[in-house]
Protein backbone atom coordinates (compact mmCIF):
# COMPACT_ATOMS: atom_id res chain seq x y z
CA UNK A 1 0.00 0.00 0.00
CA UNK A 2 1.44 3.23 -0.63
CA UNK A 3 1.83 5.85 1.65
CA UNK A 4 -0.69 8.69 1.68
CA UNK A 5 1.76 11.80 1.15
CA UNK A 6 0.47 13.06 -2.18
CA UNK A 7 1.84 10.49 -4.50
CA UNK A 8 0.77 12.22 -7.82
CA UNK A 9 1.96 10.03 -10.57
CA UNK A 10 -0.82 7.32 -8.96
CA UNK A 11 -3.31 9.23 -8.21
CA UNK A 12 -6.12 9.04 -11.22
CA UNK A 13 -6.69 12.24 -13.28
CA UNK A 14 -9.73 12.63 -15.40
CA UNK A 15 -9.32 13.13 -18.91
CA UNK A 16 -9.05 16.84 -20.34
CA UNK A 17 -8.33 18.26 -23.54
CA UNK A 18 -4.98 17.00 -24.67
CA UNK A 19 -7.14 13.56 -24.63
CA UNK A 20 -10.19 14.66 -26.73
CA UNK A 21 -10.71 14.84 -30.62
CA UNK A 22 -13.28 18.26 -30.23
CA UNK A 23 -16.72 16.93 -30.77
CA UNK A 24 -20.27 18.85 -29.94
CA UNK A 25 -20.89 17.89 -26.46
CA UNK A 26 -17.09 18.92 -25.34
CA UNK A 27 -17.05 21.79 -26.93
CA UNK A 28 -20.65 23.04 -25.35
CA UNK A 29 -18.89 22.07 -21.85
CA UNK A 30 -15.97 24.17 -22.10
CA UNK A 31 -18.14 27.20 -23.41
CA UNK A 32 -19.70 26.69 -20.11
CA UNK A 33 -16.81 27.88 -18.29
CA UNK A 34 -15.68 30.43 -21.01
CA UNK A 35 -19.39 32.10 -20.89
CA UNK A 36 -19.70 31.80 -17.09
CA UNK A 37 -16.03 33.54 -17.02
CA UNK A 38 -17.08 36.28 -19.33
CA UNK A 39 -20.34 37.10 -17.88
CA UNK A 40 -18.18 37.47 -14.12
CA UNK A 41 -16.97 40.39 -15.84
CA UNK A 42 -20.34 41.22 -17.27
CA UNK A 43 -21.85 41.69 -13.81
CA UNK A 44 -19.17 43.88 -13.13
CA UNK A 45 -19.89 46.05 -16.36
CA UNK A 46 -23.59 46.04 -14.97
CA UNK A 47 -22.41 47.34 -11.39
CA UNK A 48 -20.35 49.26 -12.80
CA UNK A 49 -22.96 50.78 -14.43
CA UNK A 50 -24.87 51.46 -11.23
CA UNK A 51 -22.07 53.09 -9.90
CA UNK A 52 -21.81 55.53 -12.65
CA UNK A 53 -25.02 56.53 -12.30
CA UNK A 54 -24.77 57.00 -8.54
CA UNK A 55 -22.12 59.23 -9.45
CA UNK A 56 -23.50 61.74 -11.32
CA UNK A 57 -24.49 62.86 -14.60
CA UNK A 58 -21.02 63.10 -16.04
CA UNK A 59 -19.55 60.15 -14.99
CA UNK A 60 -22.86 58.63 -16.66
CA UNK A 61 -22.65 60.21 -19.58
CA UNK A 62 -19.11 59.01 -20.15
CA UNK A 63 -20.11 54.99 -19.21
CA UNK A 64 -23.04 55.28 -21.74
CA UNK A 65 -20.74 56.85 -24.13
CA UNK A 66 -18.23 53.60 -23.49
CA UNK A 67 -20.91 51.26 -23.95
CA UNK A 68 -22.10 53.28 -27.19
CA UNK A 69 -18.18 52.72 -28.24
CA UNK A 70 -18.05 50.15 -31.11
CA UNK A 71 -15.84 48.02 -28.56
CA UNK A 72 -18.64 48.60 -25.95
CA UNK A 73 -21.22 47.34 -28.48
CA UNK A 74 -18.84 44.87 -29.44
CA UNK A 75 -18.55 43.12 -25.69
CA UNK A 76 -22.17 43.14 -25.31
CA UNK A 77 -23.36 41.38 -28.20
CA UNK A 78 -20.70 38.65 -26.76
CA UNK A 79 -22.40 38.80 -23.62
CA UNK A 80 -25.62 38.71 -24.75
CA UNK A 81 -24.59 35.13 -26.63
CA UNK A 82 -22.87 34.43 -23.28
CA UNK A 83 -26.21 34.62 -21.56
CA UNK A 84 -28.32 32.81 -23.77
CA UNK A 85 -25.84 30.13 -23.66
CA UNK A 86 -25.21 29.76 -20.38
CA UNK A 87 -28.83 29.89 -19.36
CA UNK A 88 -29.83 27.27 -21.81
CA UNK A 89 -27.12 24.99 -21.40
CA UNK A 90 -27.14 25.80 -17.34
CA UNK A 91 -30.93 24.54 -18.17
CA UNK A 92 -29.56 20.88 -19.63
CA UNK A 93 -27.37 20.59 -16.89
CA UNK A 94 -30.15 21.32 -14.13
CA UNK A 95 -31.56 17.81 -15.96
CA UNK A 96 -28.83 15.93 -15.86
CA UNK A 97 -28.34 16.78 -11.95
CA UNK A 98 -31.80 15.03 -12.00
CA UNK A 99 -30.48 12.47 -14.22
CA UNK A 100 -32.32 13.10 -17.01
CA UNK A 101 -31.19 13.92 -20.60
CA UNK A 102 -27.67 11.92 -20.22
CA UNK A 103 -28.21 9.10 -23.12
CA UNK A 104 -25.60 10.16 -25.69
CA UNK A 105 -27.85 10.81 -28.41
CA UNK A 106 -30.30 13.04 -26.25
CA UNK A 107 -27.02 14.96 -25.40
CA UNK A 108 -25.91 15.62 -28.44
CA UNK A 109 -29.22 16.45 -29.69
CA UNK A 110 -29.88 19.21 -26.34
CA UNK A 111 -26.39 20.72 -27.00
CA UNK A 112 -27.18 20.98 -30.28
CA UNK A 113 -30.19 22.97 -29.41
CA UNK A 114 -28.34 25.15 -26.80
CA UNK A 115 -26.04 26.58 -29.24
CA UNK A 116 -28.64 27.03 -31.72
CA UNK A 117 -30.98 28.63 -29.28
CA UNK A 118 -28.53 31.44 -27.65
CA UNK A 119 -27.60 32.22 -31.92
CA UNK A 120 -31.08 33.05 -32.34
CA UNK A 121 -31.90 35.03 -29.27
CA UNK A 122 -28.51 37.22 -29.80
CA UNK A 123 -29.69 37.79 -33.08
CA UNK A 124 -33.20 38.34 -32.24
CA UNK A 125 -32.82 41.03 -29.20
CA UNK A 126 -30.06 43.16 -31.64
CA UNK A 127 -32.38 43.13 -34.24
CA UNK A 128 -35.13 44.14 -31.47
CA UNK A 129 -32.05 46.82 -30.71
CA UNK A 130 -31.45 47.80 -33.73
CA UNK A 131 -35.36 48.42 -34.47
CA UNK A 132 -35.14 51.02 -31.63
CA UNK A 133 -32.06 52.65 -33.21
CA UNK A 134 -29.58 51.62 -30.73
CA UNK A 135 -27.26 49.72 -32.68
CA UNK B 1 11.88 2.80 3.39
CA UNK B 2 10.36 3.08 7.08
CA UNK B 3 8.57 6.49 7.70
CA UNK B 4 8.55 7.98 11.07
CA UNK B 5 5.28 9.65 10.45
CA UNK B 6 2.62 8.73 12.70
CA UNK B 7 -0.40 7.18 10.30
CA UNK B 8 -2.17 10.23 11.33
CA UNK B 9 0.28 12.51 10.69
CA UNK B 10 0.17 10.76 6.88
CA UNK B 11 -3.72 11.56 5.83
CA UNK B 12 -4.43 14.90 7.82
CA UNK B 13 -4.59 17.81 5.03
CA UNK B 14 -5.99 14.69 2.85
CA UNK B 15 -9.36 14.35 1.37
CA UNK B 16 -12.06 16.46 1.86
CA UNK B 17 -12.60 19.49 3.88
CA UNK B 18 -16.35 19.34 4.53
CA UNK B 19 -17.23 21.86 2.04
CA UNK B 20 -17.92 20.48 -1.53
CA UNK B 21 -21.89 19.07 -0.62
CA UNK B 22 -22.28 23.52 0.47
CA UNK B 23 -20.51 24.57 -2.97
CA UNK B 24 -22.37 21.72 -4.99
CA UNK B 25 -26.08 22.98 -3.69
CA UNK B 26 -25.36 26.70 -3.33
CA UNK B 27 -24.21 26.45 -6.99
CA UNK B 28 -27.55 25.09 -8.30
CA UNK B 29 -29.73 27.14 -6.02
CA UNK B 30 -28.03 30.27 -7.24
CA UNK B 31 -28.31 28.97 -10.82
CA UNK B 32 -32.41 28.41 -10.82
CA UNK B 33 -32.81 31.67 -9.05
CA UNK B 34 -30.60 33.27 -11.64
CA UNK B 35 -33.06 31.46 -14.13
CA UNK B 36 -35.91 34.24 -13.29
CA UNK B 37 -33.17 37.21 -12.88
CA UNK B 38 -31.42 36.63 -15.61
CA UNK B 39 -34.80 36.95 -17.85
CA UNK B 40 -36.54 39.91 -16.04
CA UNK B 41 -32.44 41.48 -16.68
CA UNK B 42 -32.40 40.56 -20.49
CA UNK B 43 -35.59 42.85 -20.51
CA UNK B 44 -34.61 45.52 -18.42
CA UNK B 45 -31.36 45.87 -20.43
CA UNK B 46 -33.88 46.17 -23.83
CA UNK B 47 -36.27 48.55 -21.51
CA UNK B 48 -33.00 50.38 -20.49
CA UNK B 49 -30.82 50.41 -23.08
CA UNK B 50 -29.33 53.86 -24.26
CA UNK B 51 -31.07 55.47 -21.31
CA UNK B 52 -29.82 59.06 -20.18
CA UNK B 53 -29.01 60.08 -16.89
CA UNK B 54 -32.39 61.51 -15.80
CA UNK B 55 -34.75 58.08 -17.13
CA UNK B 56 -32.22 55.66 -15.78
CA UNK B 57 -32.49 57.56 -12.25
CA UNK B 58 -36.02 57.57 -12.69
CA UNK B 59 -36.05 53.52 -13.28
CA UNK B 60 -33.30 53.17 -10.64
CA UNK B 61 -36.02 54.78 -8.26
CA UNK B 62 -38.87 52.43 -8.39
CA UNK B 63 -38.43 49.28 -5.76
CA UNK B 64 -39.84 47.12 -8.66
CA UNK B 65 -36.55 47.88 -10.18
CA UNK B 66 -33.89 48.38 -7.29
CA UNK B 67 -34.85 45.13 -5.47
CA UNK B 68 -34.36 42.75 -8.61
CA UNK B 69 -31.49 44.60 -10.02
CA UNK B 70 -29.78 44.64 -6.25
CA UNK B 71 -30.76 40.83 -5.91
CA UNK B 72 -29.62 40.43 -9.24
CA UNK B 73 -26.19 41.57 -8.45
CA UNK B 74 -25.66 39.62 -5.60
CA UNK B 75 -27.05 36.27 -6.66
CA UNK B 76 -24.85 36.43 -10.17
CA UNK B 77 -21.81 37.29 -8.03
CA UNK B 78 -22.01 34.32 -5.52
CA UNK B 79 -22.63 32.26 -8.55
CA UNK B 80 -20.11 33.87 -10.63
CA UNK B 81 -17.28 33.41 -7.28
CA UNK B 82 -18.54 29.30 -7.06
CA UNK B 83 -17.96 28.79 -10.63
CA UNK B 84 -14.90 31.05 -10.91
CA UNK B 85 -13.25 29.35 -7.93
CA UNK B 86 -13.80 25.67 -9.48
CA UNK B 87 -12.55 26.79 -13.02
CA UNK B 88 -9.13 28.26 -10.71
CA UNK B 89 -8.97 25.08 -9.00
CA UNK B 90 -9.25 23.00 -12.28
CA UNK B 91 -6.23 24.91 -14.52
CA UNK B 92 -3.66 26.99 -12.07
CA UNK B 93 -1.70 23.61 -10.12
CA UNK B 94 1.05 26.26 -8.96
CA UNK B 95 0.30 26.39 -5.44
CA UNK B 96 0.65 29.85 -4.67
CA UNK B 97 -0.74 31.46 -8.38
CA UNK B 98 -3.67 28.81 -6.85
CA UNK B 99 -4.01 30.34 -3.59
CA UNK B 100 -3.78 34.07 -4.49
CA UNK B 101 -6.58 33.83 -7.69
CA UNK B 102 -8.70 32.15 -4.73
CA UNK B 103 -8.22 34.69 -2.50
CA UNK B 104 -8.35 37.26 -5.14
CA UNK B 105 -12.01 35.49 -7.05
CA UNK B 106 -13.61 36.05 -3.41
CA UNK B 107 -12.01 39.84 -3.18
CA UNK B 108 -13.63 40.93 -6.58
CA UNK B 109 -17.03 39.27 -6.37
CA UNK B 110 -17.52 40.94 -2.68
CA UNK B 111 -16.53 44.46 -4.18
CA UNK B 112 -18.11 44.13 -7.08
CA UNK B 113 -21.30 43.27 -4.79
CA UNK B 114 -20.75 46.29 -2.01
CA UNK B 115 -19.90 48.68 -5.11
CA UNK B 116 -23.51 47.62 -7.27
CA UNK B 117 -25.70 47.08 -4.05
CA UNK B 118 -24.55 50.16 -2.55
CA UNK B 119 -24.69 52.31 -5.60
CA UNK B 120 -28.21 51.01 -6.61
CA UNK B 121 -29.27 51.84 -2.99
CA UNK B 122 -28.01 55.38 -2.99
CA UNK B 123 -30.01 55.93 -6.29
CA UNK B 124 -33.48 54.76 -5.09
CA UNK B 125 -33.14 56.72 -2.57
CA UNK B 126 -32.43 59.42 -4.04
CA UNK B 127 -29.44 61.05 -2.82
CA UNK B 128 -27.31 63.34 -4.72
CA UNK B 129 -23.95 62.91 -6.67
CA UNK B 130 -21.06 61.82 -5.19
Amino acid sequence: MSEATGDKASRPLSPHLMHWRPHLTMVVSISHRITGSAMYVGVLIIAGWAAALASGPDAFEQYRALLGSPLGKLVQIGLTFCVFFHLANGLRYLGWDLGKGFEKRTADTTATAVVAFAAVMTILLWVIAGMRGLL
Amino acid sequence: MASYRTPLGRVRGLGSAKHGVGHFIGQRVSAVALIVLVLWGVYSALVLAGADFASASAWMRSPWHAVPLALFVGVALYHARLGIQIVIEDYIHKPLTRNALLILNVFVAWLGAAIGVFSILKVAFGGGAL
